[in-house]
């Protein structure tokens, strides 16, 4: 092989490995819902290209409040499910929807736009 | 809404300079039409922490509250009166903003606002260029939210298009809008990009055209000249045209995810830069024809691409048709009757307790009850039953539902949000956003699926760089372009929601309200149906069935003297009869000395004549020969109905028979079910008698008869767990736990009442045919949701790898990007257009 092909192959296996590292192996701790008053907990998400805080983490038996803005047009993002509460709601662009939602047991809940585009995650306490 | 300003009530209040913050406010408060309502009102008011005072008064329909600005806010007390289940007296308007253009203005317009006395909430958009303001009309009006407004350096658009209407009405769908902005924009993007593209096609393939060849030949510096010009036309394509996907890309980067256009963006860049270094280093190419330039994959793909998404906004707002239609409805005005006159009002302004008029045909405002006046009214556009109900005093009308021939009057029993079609549109809503079941793999699948495509289309370029034919670079850069675009994640994503939304939708024009994906695709896997049959089966209630008269007696006669005695009882075996008799226009008279024989049945006095009607007992205590009648009557029995003697002046006259009577259809429904290889099970409260004789009438074999209404969920269980799917219609009161219990609970719906909790789908028509409709409609989605995923799978499955060039060592064929762009483009296209199909389901109406 000559040295064009051996820089090509290396190349290309380290942009497949930089493609795994950057798009799978993340992880985020994520944010911990704000308790007001009223014994809610708050949290406040941006909807623009994904969740902004995609991960939510809150206590269970207590009422969650999640406040979401969708400042983009992309078609997906205009709905969000919570596929385990059976809840969902329409997102107008700049528009504030709340979301309210009561979690009785602990665990991972994870919320996405109807194509699954953009996924965030309830962390249940 | 603002819930922040509500936090700030938790600072104490400041003693010394409490006087200050006191306030008192008159909020107009609706929906108080009981005299214990003022009292509810009241209390919910003081039960808030800084209230001082609250009195209201009914006749005005107002209340008078003394609170601490401190630690309450309008806001508050607005929202402990709907808690309540009242409506406070909050309008809304819209205001046009002049230059809000930045994400910055909407909040310091919406913080602005929030801080101006009796303003409740504030969204604004910078789509609309307009916010939407909540207010107390008693605190503030227009000229003090200009004022608001324009203290931050803001204009507002002077157009007279601020309406005032109160809150709670449905707003003309921003939705829509929105969505029509989107395509007009896109259009706008695709026909930039395609009147590019034809000089870009041409020019770019100067050998294959005559002419062109001779003009600008291979390596020289008119084609150079050329070549750059076109990269410098196809770069505002680029920006422009195909802006969505670098911004898309770059949001999608930030939370480390990929998405289309991610693919898409990655593809025309890297088709783009090869271009530019060709042109302007054609040196750093061992070869003259390597030094080709792809402006036309870019401006092309940017094209089709932008075409594709502009189509599927379009069609994809056609899916929610239904929606659409079941908004129309509603009706804008009201003609009330106030004060003695008739005036025409907005339908907000309509209360519970209103006398509305209605005439030939008039729209029906809302839910309420005829109190005068009689009609036909057409209620297919909410039941799905063509043809048209006749109305008469004290039967529920529906709102959105279309008066035909006569002219009468109703009382509003449910407006607003209240009403049955508001509900239907909100459950319509959450079942469209629901997620069924199948969706959930493909959610998986799809997570992993753009990088995949990524790491594939490195993989490609890397593999036809070492083994490919030459030129290898050029091929391999070919190829890494076609994997990019040729993958389609849209088609994934499109294939199940788009379905649902149709099939939900259809469902509702129907009379059929589908609660969720999850029922939707259970039904389709019933094998086993349970039916209850009072209020299912039958109609639920009796009607007079049989007359059997004694020898030398005529039929009117006995129902004569037996719907005359009848008239002044409430049991329901009279009314039937009562009904029965004047259904066959039969007269009625006086009856005198009417008389319950509790247990035996009722005697009286009419024309003279001493009659009694009742039971056998009754009648032997009285002494009556009733035995050339015991034959007839043992017949009625064992047909299920309830017959009684009826006597005068001792003798047996003859007998009325009543039965709870099966609805029209139950019969072809059962039928249909059977034909489907479903199993059909009645249950019952009733007799074995009784059941089995309706079971015989209708076709039913296996019958559960004398069952407890708590042991109904057991016998859905019982059937669980001989391993079927069951399904289980009722009425959904008596029924609920067990509709809880069923796979797919279906309830029968009455009238206004579709707000049926335990259910997962409600049909609204009362008609057993309507759980076949449900099935089908769910069986038609189902299978166009397997068409979907398995055409977006397949397209996907076939297309990359053809597009990595897998056929090529064996058949020497490549994908041109151009192919690749149009295929991605036209197959999410045709996921949505294949949901769309679905609108012409039509629902069978009879057996056949």
């Amino acid at each position: 092989m000559t040295a064009d092909r051996w820089l090509v192959l290396f190349f290309g296996l380290g942009l497949v490995a930089f493609i795994v590292w950057f798009f799978w192996l993340k992880r985020s701790t994520g944010v911990r819902a704000a308790e007001v008053s009223g014994g809610y907990q708050e949290a406040m998400i941006l909807v623009k290209g994904g969740y902004t805080p995609d991960t939510i983490v809150v206590r269970r038996g207590k009422p969650v409040r999640l406040n979401f803005r969708r400042e983009e047009t992309a078609s997906c993002s205009d709905k969000v499910i919570f596929a385990d509460f059976n809840k969902n709601a329409e997102l107008p662009t700049g528009e504030t929807v709340t979301i309210e939602l009561l979690p009785k047991e602990p665990g991972e809940f994870p919320f996405a736009c109807p194509m699954g585009m953009f996924r965030g995650r309830l962390v249940v306490e | 809404m603002n819930d922040m300003s509500m936090t700030k009530a938790d600072t104490p209040p400041d003693r010394s300079r409490r006087h200050d913050r006191d306030a008192q406010i008159e909020l107009r408060i609706g929906g108080m039409h009981c005299p214990h309502c003022p009292a509810n009102v009241e209390e919910a008011l003081r039960g808030i922490q800084g209230v001082s005072h609250a009195h209201v008064n009914l006749a005005n329909g107002s209340a008078h509250i003394g609170y601490d600005t401190s630690r309450v806010k309008v806001l508050d007390l607005i929202k402990a009166i709907r808690v309540a289940g009242y409506t406070a007296g909050a309008a809304s308007m819209r205001v046009g903003i002049k230059n809000m253009h930045c994400s910055s203005c909407v909040i310091r317009i919406e913080l602005a606002l929030q801080t101006t006395p009796g303003v409740i909430a504030a969204r604004a958009s910078s789509l609309t260029n307009a916010v939407d303001i909540e207010y107390v009309p008693e605190k503030t009006d227009f000229s003090a939210i200009r004022a608001a407004i324009e203290s931050i350096g803001y204009h507002v658009v002077e157009d007279g298009k601020q309406t005032e209407t109160p809150v709670d009405s449905e707003p003309a769908d921003p939705e829509e809008e929105a969505r029509q902005a989107e395509y007009g924009l896109l259009m706008r993007k695709f026909w930039f990009a395609a009147a590019v593209s034809v000089p870009v096609m041409l020019l770019s393939y100067p050998d294959l055209i005559p002419g062109l060849r001779e003009w600008m030949p291979m390596g020289s510096s008119t084609r150079r000249i050329v070549w750059s010009l076109l990269g410098v036309l196809s770069l505002p394509v680029l920006v422009w045209s195909g802006s969505q996907f670098f911004i898309g890309m770059w949001d999608g980067l930030k939370h480390r995810s990929a998405n289309m256009h991610t693919l898409i963006a990655i593809g025309i860049s890297a088709a783009y830069l090869y271009s530019v270094v060709a042109v302007a280093f054609p040196g750093l190419f061992p070869r003259m024809e390597l030094a080709e330039v792809f402006w036309d994959v870019t401006t092309v793909v940017v094209a089709l691409v932008v075409l594709g998404l502009a189509l599927e906004i379009k069609a994809k707002g056609r899916t929610s048709e239904a929606i659409k239609k079941l908004i129309g409805l509603q009706a804008k005005t009201a003609r009330v009757l106030r004060d003695g006159r008739e005036i025409d009002l907005p339908v907000e302004e309509v209360v519970v307790g209103d006398t509305l008029v209605i005439r030939p045909g008039d729209k029906i405002p809302v839910d309420g009850t005829v109190t005068q006046g009689a009609s036909a009214v057409d209620e297919s556009m909410i039941t799905g039953e063509s043809m048209p109900i006749e109305k008469h005093v004290d039967d529920e009308v529906i709102g959105g539902t279309l008066n035909k021939t006569g002219s009468f009057k109703f009382k509003a029993t449910k407006v607003g949000k209240d009403t049955a079609l508001a509900n239907i549109i909100r459950m319509v809503k959450d079942a469209q956003g629901s997620k069924a079941p199948i969706q959930r793999v493909v959610d998986t699948v799809s997570g992993y699926f753009v990088p995949a495509v990524m790491i594939l289309a490195v993989l490609a370029f890397v593999a036809w760089y070492l083994f490919g034919p030459e030129p290898r670079f050029i091929y391999a850069t070919i190829v890494l372009v076609t994997t990019l675009i040729i993958a389609c994640p849209c088609a994934l994503g499109l294939a199940t929601p788009t379905s649902l939304t149709v099939g939900i939708g259809k469902g509702a024009e129907n009379g059929i309200l589908i609660r969720s994906g999850d029922a939707l695709q259970s039904a389709e896997k019933l094998d086993s149906i349970i039916l209850d049959k009072t209020g299912t089966i039958t109609r639920g209630e009796p009607s007079l069935t049989d007359v059997v008269t004694a020898k030398d007696v005529d039929e009117a006669t006995v129902l004569r003297l037996a719907a005359s005695l009848e008239r002044g009882s409430e049991h329901p075996l009279g009314e039937a009869i009562v009904k029965g008799a004047d259904a066959r226009k039969i007269p009625l008279v006086e009856a005198k000395d009417f008389a319950a024989i509790p247990g035996h049945g009722v005697g009286g006095r009419i024309d003279d004549r001493a009659v009694l009607l009742g039971n056998a007992k009754l009648m032997r205590d009285r002494g009556i020969a009733i035995d050339p009648l015991v034959a007839d009557w043992e017949r009625l029995a064992t047909e299920g109905k309830t017959p009684m003697y009826i006597a005068a002046d001792g003798k047996p006259l003859g007998l009325v028979a009543v039965a709870d009577t099966v609805k029209p259809d139950s019969k072809a429904a059962i039928e249909v079910l059977k034909r489907l290889g479903i199993e059909v099970v009645m249950l019952t409260g009733d007799n074995e008698r009784t059941a089995k004789a309706i079971a015989q009438h209708v076709g039913i074999e296996r019958v559960l008869a004398e069952v407890l209404p708590n042991d109904k969920a057991h016998e859905v269980q019982k059937l669980q767990l001989e391993g079927k799917t069951v399904g289980m219609v009722g009425d959904g009161i008596n029924d609920a736990p067990a509709l809880a219990q069923a796979d797919v609970g279906f309830a029968i719906g009455t009238g206004t009442d579709v707000a049926i909790e335990a259910s997962d789908v409600t049909l609204i028509k009362g008609s057993l045919m309507g759980v076949v409709t449900a099935i089908e409609i769910s069986k038609a989605t189902m299978r166009n949701v397997r068409q979907n995923l398995i055409g977006a799978f397949g397209y996907n499955v076939l297309g990359i790898p053809v597009a990595m060039g897998v056929l090529y060592p064996l058949f020497g064929l490549l994908l041109s990007p151009l192919i690749a762009a149009a295929a991605m483009a036209f197959s999410s296209v045709t996921v949505v257009t294949n949901a769309n199909r679905l609108r012409f389901f039509e629902p069978r109406r009879k057996a056949s």
